[in-house]
């Protein structure tokens, strides 16, 4: 996995709340492989009217926000499905970073996964945001080592879990980990399936 | 002396393979269920060359590409036929037990893990799934995860976690007659909002909750995710024991009373500390439904849609105008008097035996006034609802009996309404196109949800039920 540092990009702004996954891609969308990719699918439904044109005022269809690998949005961005198809959308979309007040825990676990960084701010920070990027402000810089963004001359402060911070930093991936601790795993196995001989299924 | 913990931690504890510097634990995971979704974790393992580490614990449902309607081979379409073979070749190359489209079991996977004594008290299960939580009913840690995750799990059965905070939901009291979990569930989203206990793993507690089935408790658990949360669970008691009991993969005999023995230790201890506490009156709880676009969007029957104008958070008033404008609402305007076009009983949060009867209740002797569907959540709900006779009430009332998987919850299946109708639906998710594009969904239980079929309208279901009583 790609490691994270520091990002400066195109911004755009989403101001919604609880842009949930279905939004970000719709189920029909999900029998796709991972091959095929997902960036067509993104914000399907709410970028592409019913004769699939592109609705102008989408923020995303903007010529300003071609481009982009920031998004600021308002809270509970990513709630609901488990998709990891909606990080894969937003990554082959270009994005690299989310920035919202709250985000869904399974989806923000899904962006750090794939290298996608949910970046947490204040309600109040998110707004100014929102507002600084409508105003002429069309792009940011994410520092993930000092936790700030910066847009024009202000500055913010985002948080992110310190175990998800130092796996994007270095890149790394679990299971490269978890294959390493086979023995730990087998011993838990062992001693486990004396403690609780109910939990097998034959 | 050990430090008191909460029923949670004495699950997580026993989980733990190890530890990491930064304070992320490998956890053991005794349950994984995979569906048609888990392709994308199969194809990893596949780039990977690598095999499955414990297929015996690993469990395929196939539910949510399943048509409903008709399961000839030959008039299911090939999209769908692709997806559902995917699945079933991948369970037969790993040596995966498998409950395809055609067993006699099938079903919706958080419906027949708890119907097969899959789900067990003190267990880790998870699954690609966010309503995963479901299982949370019998004091199981189950939480819903990403491809990535299930990948992991196919290849090492066990999975890094930080361990969330701790959130008990306390409702005492008796619920008033006519309500529900569905009611409890809604009415603590509406309060905490839908992001409320996001990075907590909740512990349903009190009188309420002791009171409910194992139906019940699955109901609530399962919407758990729509608060945010990690998961939900309630401590087992001998309403769980007594539902594990004679199913077909719980323990039996010596075993079971060994496995009785520990699952009568997974409770909170007294003085567990909770990072916070929410408490619900039972009394208090009315039939609610969702009138927005996320399941915090919720009110009492009785109440009015919101007005955004009076509503001083600039934020919250946007998110109103939004939800108003997709689900064709006036502000002010009385739920009650909101027109339903179709309703859909079913998914994985009510399509259990005890949702079913309750929706029977409600349409016996009555006719609909819109058309319906009833998705049971597996084929042996469905043989028990026919046994009973409960197929017969709704096909005299005029809806829909079909065959069970996750349907127009989540439209997969092609199951789906039309752009702009307005469906009265027990799922979990009335977010903007859950349901189709367009589509526009209000959650509420299946006794309302009949109510709803029987006026056409949002209704009181216990205007219905006063009716009957006369």
């Amino acid at each position: 996995m790609k490691p994270f540092d520091i990002l400066h990009a195109t911004a755009c702004a989403l101001p919604l709340a609880s842009v949930d996954t279905d939004r970000i891609i719709p189920a029909r969308f999900l029998k796709r492989s991972r091959a095929e990719g997902y960036g067509p699918c993104l914000f399907h439904d709410m970028r592409l009217d019913e004769n699939g044109e592109k609705r102008p005022d989408f923020p995303l269809n903007r010529p300003e926000a071609q481009g982009a690998e920031i998004l600021v949005a308002r809270r509970n961005f990513g709630a609901g499905s488990s998709r990891e198809a909606a990080v894969y959308a937003l990554m082959d979309s270009g994005f690299r970073c989310v920035i919202a007040p709250s985000f869904g825990d399974i989806f923000a676990a899904n962006s750090v996964n794939n290298g996608l960084l949910p970046a947490k701010v204040s309600e109040s920070d998110a707004e100014e945001m929102l507002a600084l990027l409508e105003s002429g402000h069309p792009s940011a810089t994410v520092d993930l080592k000092d936790g700030l963004i910066r847009i024009g001359n202000r500055s913010f402060a985002f948080t992110i879990d310190p175990i998800w911070r130092t796996k994007l930093l270095n890149g790394w991936d679990d299971l490269d980990l978890t294959t390493s601790l086979t023995h730990e795993v087998t011993e838990f196995e062992t001693e486990d399936a004396t403690a609780r001989p109910w939990l097998t299924l034959g | 002396m050990t430090e008191p913990r909460t029923l949670f931690d004495k699950i997580w504890d026993a989980h733990v393979v190890t530890r990491r510097e930064d304070g992320s634990e490998l956890l053991f995971i005794d349950r994984h269920l995979v569906h048609e979704g888990s392709f994308l974790a199969f194809d990893k393992l596949k780039e990977k060359r690598a095999k499955v580490r414990r297929p015996d614990l690993t469990v395929g449902v196939a539910d949510h590409y399943v048509p409903t309607r008709n399961r000839d081979s030959n008039a299911i379409a090939p999209e769908l036929a692709r997806m559902i073979r995917q699945l079933d070749e991948n369970c037969r190359s790993n040596g995966i037990r498998l409950f395809g489209l055609t067993d006699p079991r099938q079903g919706i996977v958080h419906v027949i893990g708890p119907e097969q004594g899959l789900t067990l008290p003190g267990l880790t299960l998870v699954c690609g799934d966010s309503h995963t939580s479901t299982h949370g009913a019998f004091g199981t840690l189950a939480f819903g995860i990403g491809a990535s995750e299930v990948a992991h799990v196919l290849l090492t059965q066990c999975l890094w976690q930080k361990k969330p905070k701790k959130m008990r939901v306390t409702v005492d009291g008796a619920l008033p007659p006519g309500t529900s979990a569905k009611d409890i569930a809604l009415s603590m989203i509406a309060r905490i909002g839908a992001d409320g206990a996001q990075g907590h793993a909740i512990e349903y507690a009190g009188s309420a909750v002791r009171a409910l089935s194992m139906e019940g408790r699955l109901t609530l658990c399962n919407l758990s995710i729509e608060s945010g949360a990690r998961c939900g669970m309630v401590a087992p008691d001998e309403t769980t024991f007594a539902y594990v009991e004679g199913r077909p993969f719980a323990p039996k005999d010596g075993l079971l009373e060994q496995a009785l023995a520990h699952w009568r230790q997974l409770t909170s201890d007294a003085d567990a500390a909770f990072d916070r506490e929410i408490t619900l009156r039972g009394a208090e709880i009315a039939p609610t439904v969702t009138w927005g676009i996320s399941p915090e969007d919720a009110l009492p029957v009785n109440a009015s849609v919101p007005d955004p104008n009076a509503v001083a958070d600039p934020s919250r008033a946007s998110h109103i105008r939004e939800a108003l404008a997709y689900m064709g609402l006036d502000p002010g305007q009385p739920i009650e008097t909101i027109a339903i076009d179709r309703v859909f009983i079913g998914s994985c949060t009510n399509s259990r035996i005890e949702d079913l009867r309750s929706a029977a209740g409600i349409l016996a002797g009555r006719q609909a006034k819109i058309p319906g569907l009833v998705s049971p959540g597996s084929h042996l709900v469905k043989q028990q609802a026919e046994q009973e006779g409960l197929d017969r009430i709704f096909l005299a009332a005029g809806l829909e009996w079909v065959d069970s998987g996750c349907s127009m919850c989540v439209g997969m299946n092609g199951d789906i309404a039309s752009p702009g109708q307005r469906c009265a639906s027990t799922t979990n998710r009335n977010f903007k196109g859950r349901q189709g594009p367009g589509a526009r969904t209000h959650l509420m239980s299946p006794a309302m949800a009949a109510a709803a079929a029987v006026t056409g309208r949002i209704t009181d279901m216990r205007e219905l039920l006063r009716e009957q009583a006369r």
